[in-house]
């Protein structure tokens, strides 16, 4: 069971977090012209890195606030976690 | 009958208390301190079960937790536990136990035959033999094996023991007692760090108990008893016994399953039977030991065969003798220390050694005291059946490839020893990539991936001295990291014998023209053979070579096999070892019995249970309850006889005719502040917010992102910036999280709060043509009038003294409203209800009848929003906005979504008007066409309509628009029916919704 450091909370365990996937994502703006593939990339496709990851997560049994970490998703190493407003550098 | 391999004195036990138990029938007595296995050798009976593919008799072959063979069905207290090691269950007075895998009985064993019938079962015989005919498997092959084989036999009632759960933080856990765990134990403790200290055996020591050395002018055990003692009266540390740290996970959580009353004839009242523990450790120190490892020679498995550590600690821990005229057969000197203690013990052995001409000091006290030992001899095979008589020896040559004459000695037991293999499960399960350490031909930990650190044996360090400093220096330098302390510690003097070089031999080569087996796992019968075959066939990597011949996947995980396996692959391929490289070491290190993994979440434990303020009320007038995820909800309320479709056609008929009362407090709600507030909700629902005005309710549908319909429910305006959001009792949880991510993620610019207040509200749906004659009773100073409180209209008002809030709102097509109170004033808004709507014949309904007035009014619910449908698809495409964009309108395009004969909902009514037509069945065009037959929607929700006095159901249908009217065929396989009906518009009461605007 990973322990994550929430910003707001500090070191917690897995089981009060739930995942939100990639956190470099970024939704189109609202009423924006965009393609099908634009949509559709943002939509479905993800790569399913190995290595170093930035990724959303939740706090959820906790302070409900969303959270960035910097994960490796092979050796489940966190590098960093970040505010969802942050400057990651 | 008596123990007569017993000795007068000595050992652990406690002589003062004699216990009686049952093995296969037979009663036999023992001494508390006993393991099974213990009191079972010390009457003499070494034959305890049958071997897993050849049936060959099995004795005893360890003394833990690397145990093979003794494994037995336990019976406790009127239940029964399979596959409990011998060699661990603590003997308690009335302890009953019997063989498994033997069938009649383990001295006459049918399966037996199947050694002779050898050439059946090589390596692979599972995926050959069972292969073909297909139609052999599950009539001929599946029921011999299930009889013949597979271990214990679970039981099959319920289990009544209580298993816990256990969270805990610590500084240090440090996994094994033995001399490295004590001594950082001490160390860490000293310096005031919190440590947990946790050994799987009864007692602390590990292998102080058996060894003769001494430190600080103390034995051995002495000195560990001290220490423990210690440690025990220090508030900074936790020392367990019985408890195994099995796993070993990411960011150091490790686990650890405590046997707290497996030892005892019965649990103690309030006592859990095992508690695992979950620690987080801020540093790990793995300090488990050794297992001795086997030599390799014919007939291996006999009875009476067994490690020669094992031997010595059934002598110096139990008092017990293994056999009266033992052999021992050692490729190093760890085989001597056994046979001193035998010699101390009146005993004369044997001592057969490999080696050509060792020099030890160990040795030299063999010699001195009149041991018969003969160097550069093998045991080439084991003799007796089912038990050792005889042992075939020879002399090796050299280069141990040739062996002299063979000649038989009597003897009744053979102790091994093949030198030791480092315990390396934990730092392996870590991460820890470990490496191959010549000197002592086994792995060791390498780097160290996760916060732990390898001590003493474990770590392939084989002297006390050395050990014992390592120790002490890994447990101050890491807790003086943790708490600043520096408290250094007198290093005791220590006295321990030197050991001379182990041979680097482990197989006897066979005799001219004799084809002994050979075994290199003895739970899962592999042998020498089996590898040989398995390389021919063409399998390299150890991982196919363990899944073809079974090696090291026995429930001991091979913990005696795997590197004698690994040898023989490397000698055979010519490779190294570290080249052929290990199998994964996964978690859990020994077998942890399901209850204690689910704990206490069994039962209705197994989820929290949500109850609304008016639970009590509903219990006292007979509600049969229902689970709605986490909530209770009465289903319906039983009158007299009435059966679940009597009473529920009651309910809803009494809403159609004059009103009825539900309990919805279970709907999700969430509350929603902020200048931002209706720009968030237009972006979120699919229809237009901004135009809301104060006091007004709507109707909203919100999308996930790729176009599905997410949840429904409604809104209302309650000021200026304040918005009641209800959601369906499913998808509360899902909502507000959504909600967060748009507005902590996507759309931080937008000034909203929201937060659920579900759990603050009590809520009562009041339905039904007569429901605003009652509501003009609860509310008499308020207008609620058609013209003052219209459809989705909203006020708040005072109930008694209690504020409310009203809702215009209707899921039934009738009428209705809904009035939420504080929780605290549920009950009594509810009981005012009740009281008041007498004279108008109010009657509560339950979820089936409100399940009944939405399906027959068409509106949807969950089982038409399943995660599979988009607002076409449910009839909401008139609430999706073409001018402003929200969440998931792009992907509303998708072709699939925009086809002509897009799937949408439709009702259907059986022809006959009588037939109930199954959830979930299929409709389909003909019923006679051939299987498969084309399926064109499914049925999603089924009910009574008491409107029309016959079965209705919704369903989604392939082209729905254009099929009202046609005449179609349900068929459900599963309950084998079919039934001729015909398509009919979905809204099936009141199609124009007059009756809500009434
Ligand atoms: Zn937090």
């Amino acid at each position: 069971m990973l322990h994550i450091k929430c910003p707001y909370c500090g070191m917690r365990s897995q089981n009060e977090f739930s995942y939100g996937g990639d956190a470099s994502v970024k939704r189109p703006e609202l009423n924006k012209e965009i393609s099908d593939q634009e949509w559709d990339s943002f939509v479905y496709n993800r790569k399913s890195l190995r290595g170093k990851h930035l990724e959303l997560w939740q706090h959820l049994s906790g302070c409900r606030q969303w959270i960035k970490v910097e994960r490796d998703t092979a050796t489940h190493e966190i590098f960093n976690t970040y505010k969802a407003d942050e400057e990651i550098s | 009958m008596t123990q007569t391999f017993r000795l007068e004195n000595g050992g652990l036990i406690n002589r003062d208390k004699k216990l009686s138990f049952k093995f296969n029938g037979k009663t036999y007595y023992g001494y508390e301190g006993d393991t099974l296995a213990s009191a079972l050798i010390a009457n003499g009976v070494h034959l305890v079960g049958r071997s897993f593919k050849y049936h060959r008799p099995r004795g005893f072959f360890g003394a833990g937790v690397d145990e093979p063979y003794a494994i037995v069905q336990l019976y406790r207290n009127n239940e029964t536990e399979p596959n409990i090691k011998a060699t661990e269950q603590e003997l308690f007075e009335g302890l009953e136990a019997k063989s498994v895998n033997c069938w009649p009985s383990v001295n006459f064993d049918i399966g037996a035959i199947n050694n002779f019938l050898k050439i059946f079962l090589p390596a692979g015989f599972y995926y050959k033999t069972f292969m073909w005919p297909k139609s052999f498997w599950y009539r001929v092959y599946e029921p011999f094996i299930r009889k013949a084989a597979g271990l214990g036999v679970a039981s099959t009632k319920h289990d009544k023991e209580r298993y816990e759960h256990k969270y805990e933080y610590c500084d240090l856990l440090i996994a094994g007692s033995g001399p490295s765990g004590l001594a950082s134990a001490y160390a860490a403790a000293k310096n005031g760090a919190r440590v947990i200290l946790a050994e799987d055996k009864p007692r602390f020591g590990g292998s102080l108990l058996t060894n003769d050395v001494n430190i600080g002018n103390q034995s051995g055990e002495d000195w560990a008893n001290s220490i423990i003692a210690e440690l025990k009266e220090m508030p900074n540390v936790v020392v367990k016994n019985r408890s195994q740290v099995f796993g070993y996970y990411d960011h150091n959580m490790l686990v650890m399953s405590e046997k707290v009353s497996d030892h005892l004839p019965k649990t103690k009242k309030y006592h859990p039977k095992q508690r695992l523990w979950y620690i987080r450790a801020k540093e790990v120190l793995i300090s488990s030991g050794s297992i001795e490892r086997p030599l390799v020679f014919g007939n291996n498995d006999t009875p009476g065969v067994m490690l020669s550590s094992a031997a010595k600690e059934y002598l110096k821990v139990y008092g017990v003798l293994v056999g009266k005229n033992p052999l021992v057969f050692t490729n190093n000197d760890s085989g001597y220390e056994t046979a001193i203690e035998f010699k101390k013990n009146g005993i004369n052995p044997i001592i057969l050694d490999s080696r050509i001409n060792p020099q030890s000091e160990i040795i030299n006290e063999a010699i001195n005291l009149g041991i018969n030992i003969k160097f550069s001899y093998v045991v080439v095979a084991a003799q007796g059946y089912k038990k050792v008589n005889s042992a075939d020896i020879a002399k090796i040559s050299d280069d141990k490839k040739q062996l002299g004459t063979v000649e038989n000695i009597k003897c009744d037991c053979i102790c091994v020893s093949g030198f030791w293999t480092p315990t390396i499960h934990l730092a392996s399960q870590s991460g820890n990539k470990t490496k191959f350490k010549e000197e002592i031909d086994a792995f060791v930990p390498g780097t160290s991936k996760q916060n732990e650190t390898t001590l003493g044996a474990a770590n392939g360090i084989f002297t006390l001295e050395e050990t014992l400093k390592d120790s002490f220096t890994a447990g101050q330098d890491l807790s003086k990291k943790i708490t600043n302390n520096d408290n250094k510690i007198s290093f005791p003097n220590v006295v321990e014998k030197k050991s001379s070089q182990h041979d680097k031999f482990w197989c006897v080569p066979l005799p001219e023209g004799k084809n002994y087996k050979r075994f290199l796992d003895f739970q899962n019968d592999v042998s020498v053979s089996d590898i040989e075959i398995a390389l021919k066939e063409g399998y390299r990597s150890i991982e196919h070579v363990k899944r073809y011949t079974t090696l090291g996947m026995a429930t001991d995980q091979g913990k005696t096999s795997n590197l004698n396996g690994l040898q023989l692959v490397s000698d055979i391929e010519n490779k190294v070892v570290p080249a052929v490289g290990h199998t994964t070491f996964r978690p859990p290190y020994t077998p942890i019995s399901i209850g204690a993994i689910v704990g206490r979440e069994v039962g209705k434990h197994s989820k929290p249970t949500r109850k609304s303020p008016m639970h009590s009320w509903h219990e006292k007038n007979n509600a049969v309850f229902v689970d709605a995820g986490v909530w209770l909800r009465p289903r319906y309320y039983k009158q007299g006889n009435e059966t679940l479709f009597e009473a529920s056609k009651r309910e809803a008929k009494n809403v159609r005719t004059n009103v009825g009362v539900c309990d919805v407090t279970t709907l999700g709600k969430i509350d929603i502040k902020g200048p931002d507030a209706a720009e968030l909700l237009n972006r979120v629902y699919t229809n237009a917010w901004l135009k809301l005005p104060v006091g007004k309710a709507r109707y909203g549908v919100m999308l996930r992102e790729d176009g599905i319909v997410m949840d429904d429910g409604t809104t209302t305006r309650i000021s200026e910036n304040h918005y009641h959001m209800t959601t369906t009792t499913a998808q509360a949880a899902n909502v507000l999280s959504h909600l967060e991510y748009y507005l902590q993620l996507v759309w931080p610019e937008l000034n909203v709060n929201v937060v659920s207040t579900t759990e603050q509200w009590a809520g009562a749906a009041i339905a039904g043509p007569k429901s605003r004659q009652l509501l003009e009773k609860l509310f008499p100073n308020n207008d609620v009038s058609n013209e003052g409180l219209p459809f989705m209209g909203y006020m708040e008002s005072d109930l008694f003294g209690v504020k409310a809030r009203i809702f215009r709102i209707s899921f039934s097509g009738e009428l209705a409203y809904e009035v939420n109170v504080e929780s605290d004033n549920g009950n009594f808004m509810w009981e005012k209800i009740i009281e008041l709507g007498k004279e108008f014949q109010v009657q509560p309904y339950g979820t089936e009848a409100l399940s009944t007035l939405r399906i027959e009014m068409g509106h949807v619910a969950g089982s038409e929003l399943d995660g599979r449908t988009i607002p076409y698809d449910t009839s909401l495409d008139g609430l999706v906005s073409k001018k402003k964009d929200f969440i998931g309108k792009r992907s509303l395009n998708r072709e699939a979504f925009t086809s002509e004969d897009r799937q949408k909902i439709v009702g259907v009514v059986p022809l006959d008007k009588k037939t109930s037509i199954p959830e979930g069945s299929h409709l389909v065009k003909d019923a006679k066409a051939p299987l498969p037959n084309k399926k064109l929607g499914h049925i999603s929700a089924s009910c009574w309509s008491v409107e029309h006095d016959n079965p209705f159901s919704l369903a989604i249908l392939k082209d729905g628009k254009n099929m009202i009217g046609e005449k179609l065929f349900v068929m459900s396989p599963l309950k084998n029916k079919v039934i001729p009906v015909e398509i009919v518009s979905s809204h099936y009461v009141d199609p124009k919704g007059e009756r809500v605007r009434s």
